[in-house]
């Protein structure tokens, strides 16, 4: 086993179980072409190059990153939704990307997805009952035809919905109600990992914290493991036990919830907590702010070395040339402590970027 | 059935908390009870039925003039297209030339034509044809269309390059000049070779409405949730793609359709279309059109005629995309 | 005063019935002043805005009454004509979606331009000019080579940033910002954020920034106001309303949005949805998602009323005087304009 291994383990914060899900070397290319009947390959979009994480069994890894970084990606290369370029992903130490159809399909019964948009995730042509009982239709094996009905009714229940509305079409609700059904949908088949793309981005505010709490109920009731993506460090800070920071493809810090938020090391992660807005108007004045220049470079043409080193203020020779490893910086693999988690930097230091409260 | 849905019995569970929400305090787990009857927001009455967007465009439709005037006109020429003597009692083709091109009389209420035939009888008889035209016509196009843009669209690709220049290639014939070529070679009494004509040059132009609204279908999330659950192609195809891709080609056909009945009489004007004995209000139009100076409402029986029933179809295909088109609601 | 909006009333009326949009809105900006307005989907904060920019479709929308005094003139009064120079030469707007606002088939430095020949009639080549001129003052990069390209050119906090150039290419009065970074990622939302801070205080314009971000909010904006269901529920200057909110509603919205510095254990969830404007509850529109909604709250709906901090014990009001209590309180200046529109402001208040 390489090196990497062993440390992503270490950043466990509880070293407990096998890991439920292990990502190897993920890759996805999606290739640029031209031509109409005869495509030629030009180039390739590295949406994701090289990711490795571990999930556990019964927790929460938040994935966050800005727009065009790969994570939604790689939660569409979680569930078989894309075929990865390289790379395993193992479930339960199997690899699922290398699997026959068959075999796919009961595998997919265990991993299912949570949608972004409740608005589009829905067959509006199909009433709340067909939605959410479609799963038993494709896995007849999970319900007998006589039971599907009321199991979907227990779920309907389960999400916080009245069950008499099955026969409803999907337009019938608002957005927030709308996730709840997509949940739904997603825990029929009793799946242990469920991998949420976004899913609060596209609600109000208000609703939001519903569909998080029902999502953090959900998870003690059913002992679910989640991936859970977003582009909003403070709920994932709320929801995950383990957060990776992702940037052009690849994850540049990976580590618990407080060595990411409390210790950051890697500059990127640095830079992407002190721009949050923070809801308090008294730090206005002793927050000192990362602005970073520029914006994210093209994932077809992706920098040489280290891929944030356009837009760092650390950057050196070093960065252009040698591409850093997401491993724990020699400078605190002695010393322990939080700030001793993977981060993919040749500069790693530590720098608090996040006023750290007295609760804990 | 065990499965009847009462709305009264939903609207009563769900009133009753919201009526005993005073007694409501802090407590997070009233959200979930809450969330439970959405009274108002988002027009979700707890008294609502279950409603499709079939259903919605349905009231939609109901509720506009202009859909109930031209189904009522299509369902009046359908009905004298199947049984034309409910409304006329003589043979259209029962000529006397010796009462030729008299003007409207007892027995002739529109008058005669050259050939002595009784105008009115002919006009009424002339639907059947067009119509069955029309419909045939569509019915294939429809058929063919969406099949060949369906496929295109869902498996793009390989599949789609062929498909798509295969329908450029009927696209760019030219309509008029491919049927004075293509229907004076076949030589037959029935409509069929007209149908079939319009068929093979009609398709490529709902192929591209099918292969574009498949495209959108397609990408939407709930294809993709059921890929994730691992649903066949089949299952895809048929249950989530078809039903949310299917409108616009419904919409395209109807106006079509009136097309189609004026292509049929531009054919039988030129002499390629529809051949006597069959009756054609194409056909009517040529032979009145040499005699327009000296006796003009030849022509305008027939034309008239073939013009409502057009008007008819079109502003019927309009009311369909009105109701059925979301971006308008 | 910049601007005073007063008691502004709109509606839709559409096929299924007339849905009350913004139902009585007062609020006002001063010259150097940022005011947020803060709401969810529907809560009128950008139809209240599009009707002071002039830019309302009616119909289906139709202001039903109010006021909007601009500089002292009331611009509903105003001809098509006149208010058309008051738009883009006095107040400019910023939208959220910037690859929609701006023309495809223009180039950037011709749709800069344009505003220069439309109102100040210049020349071709001078406007082209002043484009560059913007471009650098927003900080595009290698502005006299990309003043050429065209939109789909440039990455998303760009594109906000012409926005930006061309909403202040007349040094307008005024600018309203609706969701300006809310497409954008965080760290390219500090960016304009940041720029468009700095550019307001330079040029002294008052902005109204419209978000539904308690976050952007805090770090840039003077004073708030909180928009439930078309009406203004709360008004504070911002360093109070963080504090000590005096309505539920925003004590909700502040209490259910996770922290980045802490990890909490179940969040504060609102209960229910945001109303539907066509059926507003009577009385307070809150009242069905109210922790403290009792019988007065469905029945009368609660004027904005002032906020006064006094801590004294004569502050506990029973609950049937509690409305009648809040009218009679004399406006002292210890709330420094604060007010709220809740018949029990004073229990929340003592809560926070």
């Amino acid at each position: 086993m390489p090196e990497l291994t062993k440390e992503i383990a270490d950043a466990h914060p509880t070293p407990t179980a096998e890991p439920i899900l292990e990502v190897r070397g993920l890759v996805k290319h999606f290739p640029l072409t031209q031509g109409i009947l005869f495509k030629k390959q030009i180039g390739a979009v590295k949406a994701v190059d090289g990711v490795d994480f571990d999930l556990g069994a019964g927790e929460t890894l938040g994935i966050v990153g800005e727009s065009g970084c790969g994570k939604s990606t790689v939660a569409k290369l979680l569930v078989n939704l894309e075929q990865p370029t390289a790379g395993e992903i193992r479930y339960k130490g199997e690899d699922i990307t290398k699997l026959s159809a068959r075999a796919l399909k009961a595998v997919r019964r265990n991993i299912q997805m949570v949608f972004q948009d409740p608005y589009t995730s829905l067959n509006p042509r199909m009433t709340v009952g067909d939605i959410i009982g479609e799963p038993y239709e494709i896995h007849p094996e999970v319900a007998p035809k006589g039971s599907r009905r009321q199991k979907v009714q227990e779920l309907l229940d389960v999400v916080g919905l009245n069950p008499e509305y099955i026969n409803r079409y999907p337009h019938q609700f608002s957005g927030g109600q709308r996730q709840r059904i997509g949940i739904a949908r997603g825990l029929a088949l009793r799946p242990e990992i469920i991998v949420a793309d976004e899913p609060v981005s596209a609600l109000d505010v208000s609703v939001q914290a519903q569909v998080v709490n029902l999502l953090e109920k959900l998870q003690d009731e059913f002992g679910l493991s989640y991936v859970f993506i977003a582009h909003d460090l403070s709920i994932v800070r709320h929801i995950s036990d383990r957060v990776g920071v992702m940037y052009l493809g690849r994850i540049v810090e990976i580590g618990s919830d407080r060595q990411i938020y409390e210790h950051p090391t890697h500059p990127y992660t640095q830079a992407l907590l002190s721009a949050v807005p923070v809801p308090d108007p008294d730090a206005r004045l002793h927050r000192e702010r990362i602005i970073l220049s520029g914006d994210v470079p093209s994932p077809a043409n992706p920098p040489s070395g280290c891929r944030f080193r356009t837009r760092c203020w650390k950057a050196q020779e070093r960065c252009e040339l040698e591409v850093p490893e997401l491993a724990v910086p020699a400078v605190f693999r002695l010393e322990g402590g939080p700030a001793a988690h993977p981060s993919a930097c040749h500069f790693a230091e530590e720098k608090q970027v996040v006023p750290e409260t007295d609760e804990t | 059935m065990p499965e009847a849905y009462d709305p009264n019995q939903v609207a009563k569970d769900a009133i009753a908390p919201t009526g005993a929400g005073g007694a409501m305090d802090l407590a997070m787990s009233e959200a979930e009870t809450l969330e439970k009857t959405p009274g108002g927001p988002g027009g979700t009455g707890p008294q609502e039925k279950a409603r499709s967007l079939w259903t919605d465009a349905w009231q939609q439709l109901r509720r506009n003039p202009v859909f109930i005037i031209s189904s009522l006109l299509i369902v009046f020429l359908v009905l004298i297209a199947i049984w034309p003597s409910l409304i006329a009692s003589g043979d259209p083709n029962a000529c006397q030339l010796s009462q030729a091109n008299k003007g409207s009389g007892p027995g002739h209420p529109f008058g005669t034509d050259q050939q002595g035939c009784d105008v009115y009888t002919r006009t009424v008889y002339g639907a059947r044809a067009s119509i069955a035209v029309g419909i045939c016509a569509t019915l294939g196009v429809a058929i063919l269309g969406s099949l060949m843009g369906g496929l295109a669209g869902f498996f793009g690709g390989w599949w789609d390059g062929l498909l798509s220049r295969l329908a450029d290639v009927f696209f760019a014939i030219p309509v008029v000049l491919g049927g004075l070529v293509f229907l004076s070679v076949v030589v037959s009494d029935t409509i069929w070779p007209v149908v079939g004509f319009m068929v093979l040059l009609g398709w490529p132009q709902i192929s591209r409405i099918a292969r574009g609204s498949v495209i959108t279908a397609k990408q939407n999330d709930y294809v993709q949730a059921a890929r994730a659950l691992g649903a066949s192609n089949s299952r895809m195809l048929l249950r989530h793609v078809a039903p949310n891709a299917v409108a616009p080609v419904i919409v395209v056909a109807t106006i079509a359709l009136g097309t189609y009945i004026a292509l049929e009489a531009t054919l039988s004007f030129l002499g390629v279309g529809l051949r006597p004995p069959t009756v054609s209000w194409g056909i009517d139009i040529s032979n009145a059109s040499q005699v327009i100076r000296n006796y003009p409402s030849q022509l305008l029986w027939p034309a008239g005629a073939l013009s409502i029933t057009v008007l008819a179809f079109i502003m019927l295909g309009d009311a369909v995309r009105d109701a059925l088109d979301p971006k308008l609601r | 005063m910049l601007l005073e909006v007063r008691d502004l009333h709109v509606e839709f009326r559409t096929r299924d019935g007339v849905a009350k949009a913004v139902n009585g809105v007062t609020y006002s900006v001063d010259a150097g002043e940022t005011l947020a307005v803060l709401g969810e989907s529907g809560s009128g904060k950008s139809v209240t805005a599009q009707a002071v920019m002039g830019i309302l479709d009616m119909p289906p929308g139709k202001i039903t009454g109010g006021e909007i005094l601009f500089q002292g003139k009331d611009l509903l009064k105003l001809k098509e004509d006149e208010r058309r120079k008051v738009r883009g030469a006095e107040m400019a707007m910023i939208f959220q979606d910037a690859l929609s606002s701006l023309n495809p088939v223009l180039t950037v430095g011709d749709q800069l331009g344009e505003m220069f020949v439309v109102h100040r009639g210049m020349s071709k080549k001078d406007a082209k000019l002043k484009a560059v001129e913007l471009m650098d003052r927003v900080r595009i990069p290698a502005a006299k080579e990309r003043v050429g390209q065209y939109p789909h050119q440039f990455s998303g906090g760009m594109r906000q940033r012409i926005m930006i150039a061309m909403a202040l290419a007349l040094e307008p009065a005024l600018i309203i910002a609706d969701e300006p970074t809310t497409a954008l990622d965080v760290t390219v939302q500090a960016q304009v954020m940041d720029l468009l801070a700095e550019l307001q205080r330079e040029l002294n314009m008052g902005l109204i920034l419209i978000t539904h971000d308690l976050g952007v909010v805090a770090d840039v904006a003077d004073k708030i106001a909180v928009m439930y269901a078309g009406r203004i529920v709360e008004r504070a200057p911002v360093h109070d309303i963080y504090k000590a909110p005096a309505h539920p509603y925003t004590k909700g919205l502040l209490e259910s949005i996770p922290r980045l510095d802490q990890k909490g254990q179940e969040l504060y969830a609102i209960k229910g949805l945001p109303p539907n404007l066509m059926a507003i509850p009577p009385g307070c529109a809150f009242n069905p998602r109210c922790p403290r909604a009792q019988d007065i709250c469905r029945t009368e709906v609660p004027p904005l009323a002032e906020v006064t901090v006094d801590e004294g014990p004569g502050t506990v009001p029973s609950r049937p005087g509690a409305e009648a209590l809040s009218r009679l309180s004399p406006p002292t200046d210890n709330g420094a304009g604060r007010q709220s529109a809740c018949h029990f402001w004073k229990e929340t208040l003592r809560d926070a």
